[in-house]
């Protein structure tokens, strides 16, 4: 196989980068800021007095939480399509992107594990509060709102970022679906140069960076907040 | 909505000519257990060896189980499964190398999946059995050593059998997360039962149902694996300590 050829590398980093990790990059983000708000809405409903409203949250969490994601990616890659045309009365499955595709899978999938950290956030946070709010006049929503959510986050910050790097992580298994992200980038790079040691080792050492330089991140941020605390 | 429901497919023979579709999911089940079993004896042998020396008082030796936790936790599965398939034969000495490719594929792709998934995980258990190490008050390791145990001893017959049962929540998910994870597996060609579903849904074109019956088996798949670990903790528990015993 002859020496490590880095001169791939370097002749198809614009490719792998500007094609496949902007990809990476933009999905993470929006599903994650998907992901949250559909997930705290999770969680005031697992939390509501309402048997119903708890009910279905908790069976939809417990239900995406015990499958395998690339299960998921391919159940909602397959079933995207027939809901959007049922959704607008199109009478036949609507083709959808496969970015689109991916960003409503992983926002679905990645709300129920969410859902669990913000539930904490907002378990953590004394009745009394609350029960403060409602004796200022204050309705459900504007409780949510002025008092429990603002502090749920700032306690949950930290959890909410390490989950953001695991999604991070997670999005690499669009693969399946074939699409360019930075994994599917240089995948196509390895298939068509015959590169693979190159392009995979290459493709670990760039998702190890991100990560751990965002772990670590994380860990100072937890370490200011529990001073402030 | 134009979709032809089929339920019946399942009873359809398969096109390897071996038996009825639900056949082929129930073989990936196996597949998805047998990569799981062994892939977790790999992670528990691992993991608490990392996870024991990580507490060991030695620097360089804790400083290298710590990279190792970093290295396999901030890299994704699958690109670390695509490292021990396509790079790791052409890295190894050149006979290895060789000896792996010439295997048959079911076994080579079997056993990858199983080396990559049992570091993965071990990286994973070694976080835990160190966390439950700290957790036990200084005085156990203490007692252990004013009782003239070494401490290899003080850890195999001390702080070793408290740290399992505390920390038997953990590992159940742990347990959980291998199963799921070992659908990775079908990304190198493993026909686990993600794998299988998505063959047999390629082949009748009945996705809903291929995929539905799948949910359903790794739904009792998670089951099984929460009720045998539950079995394991009740089994294990200690009269009179936490609340384990419930």
């Amino acid at each position: 196989m002859g020496g490590f050829d880095f001169d791939t590398i370097v002749r198809t980093a614009p490719y792998l980068f500007k094609v496949g990790l902007a990809f990476t990059l933009k999905l993470t983000l929006l599903s994650t800021a998907g992901a949250v708000v559909l997930g705290t809405l999770l969680a005031m409903m697992r939390l509501s007095s309402n048997r119903l409203l708890s009910g279905v949250a908790g069976a939809y969490v417990n239900l995406m939480r015990a499958l395998p994601l690339i299960l998921i990616i391919f159940w909602f890659y397959f079933l995207v399509p027939y809901i959007v045309g049922w959704i607008i009365r199109a009478g036949a499955p609507v083709a959808v992107g496969g970015f689109t595709s991916a960003l409503i899978t992983f926002i679905l999938f990645e709300a129920a594990y969410f859902c669990e950290i913000m539930r904490a956030g907002i378990q953590s946070i004394p009745r009394g509060q609350a029960g403060a709010g409602y004796a200022l006049g204050l309705n459900y929503w504007q409780v949510m709102r002025y008092i429990v959510l603002p502090q749920a986050f700032r306690n949950m910050t930290p959890l909410l970022l390490t989950q953001m790097i695991v999604l991070f992580q997670d999005t690499s298994l669009v693969y399946v679906l074939s699409l360019t992200d930075f994994l599917g980038a240089a995948n196509n790079i390895a298939q068509r140069d015959g590169r693979l040691v190159e392009m995979f080792v290459f493709a670990a050492a760039v998702y190890f960076l991100i990560s751990y330089a965002a772990s670590r991140l994380v860990k100072m941020l937890e370490r200011r907040i529990a001073i402030a605390r | 909505m134009n979709y032809n429901w089929n339920w019946m497919v399942f009873w359809d023979p398969s096109p390897d000519g071996t038996g009825t579709y639900l056949y082929t999911l129930i073989r990936g089940v196996y597949w998805t257990l047998g990569v799981s079993v062994a892939a977790w004896v790999i992670a528990l042998a691992a993991g608490v060896a990392v996870g024991v020396l990580r507490t060991s008082r030695i620097g360089w030796l804790e400083s290298l189980c710590a990279a190792y936790v970093e290295l396999f936790r901030n890299v994704p599965l699958l690109v670390q499964m695509f490292l021990w398939y396509f790079v790791a034969p052409e890295v190894l000495p050149q006979r290895m190398g060789d000896a792996i490719k010439a295997m048959d594929p079911a076994w080579s792709t079997f056993w990858t999946a199983v080396i990559c998934l049992g570091l993965f995980t071990s990286a994973r258990i070694a976080e835990q059995i160190r966390a439950g190490i700290y957790s036990q008050p200084a005085g156990q390791s203490m007692a252990a050593t004013a009782l003239g145990l070494t401490r290899p001893q003080a850890y195999r017959y001390v702080l070793l059998p408290m740290t399992v049962r505390i920390i038997m929540p953990p590992l159940t998910s742990e347990a959980l997360n291998l199963v799921k994870n070992s659908s990775v597996a079908f990304t190198i060609g493993l026909l686990e039962l993600t794998g299988a579903a998505r063959s047999m849904q390629e082949f009748t074109f009945q996705i809903f149902e291929s995929f539905a019956a799948a949910t359903v088996l790794y739904l009792i798949v998670n089951i099984a694996v929460v009720l045998l670990m539950r079995f394991i903790e009740k089994h294990l528990a200690v009269p009179g300590f936490m609340g384990t015993a419930r």
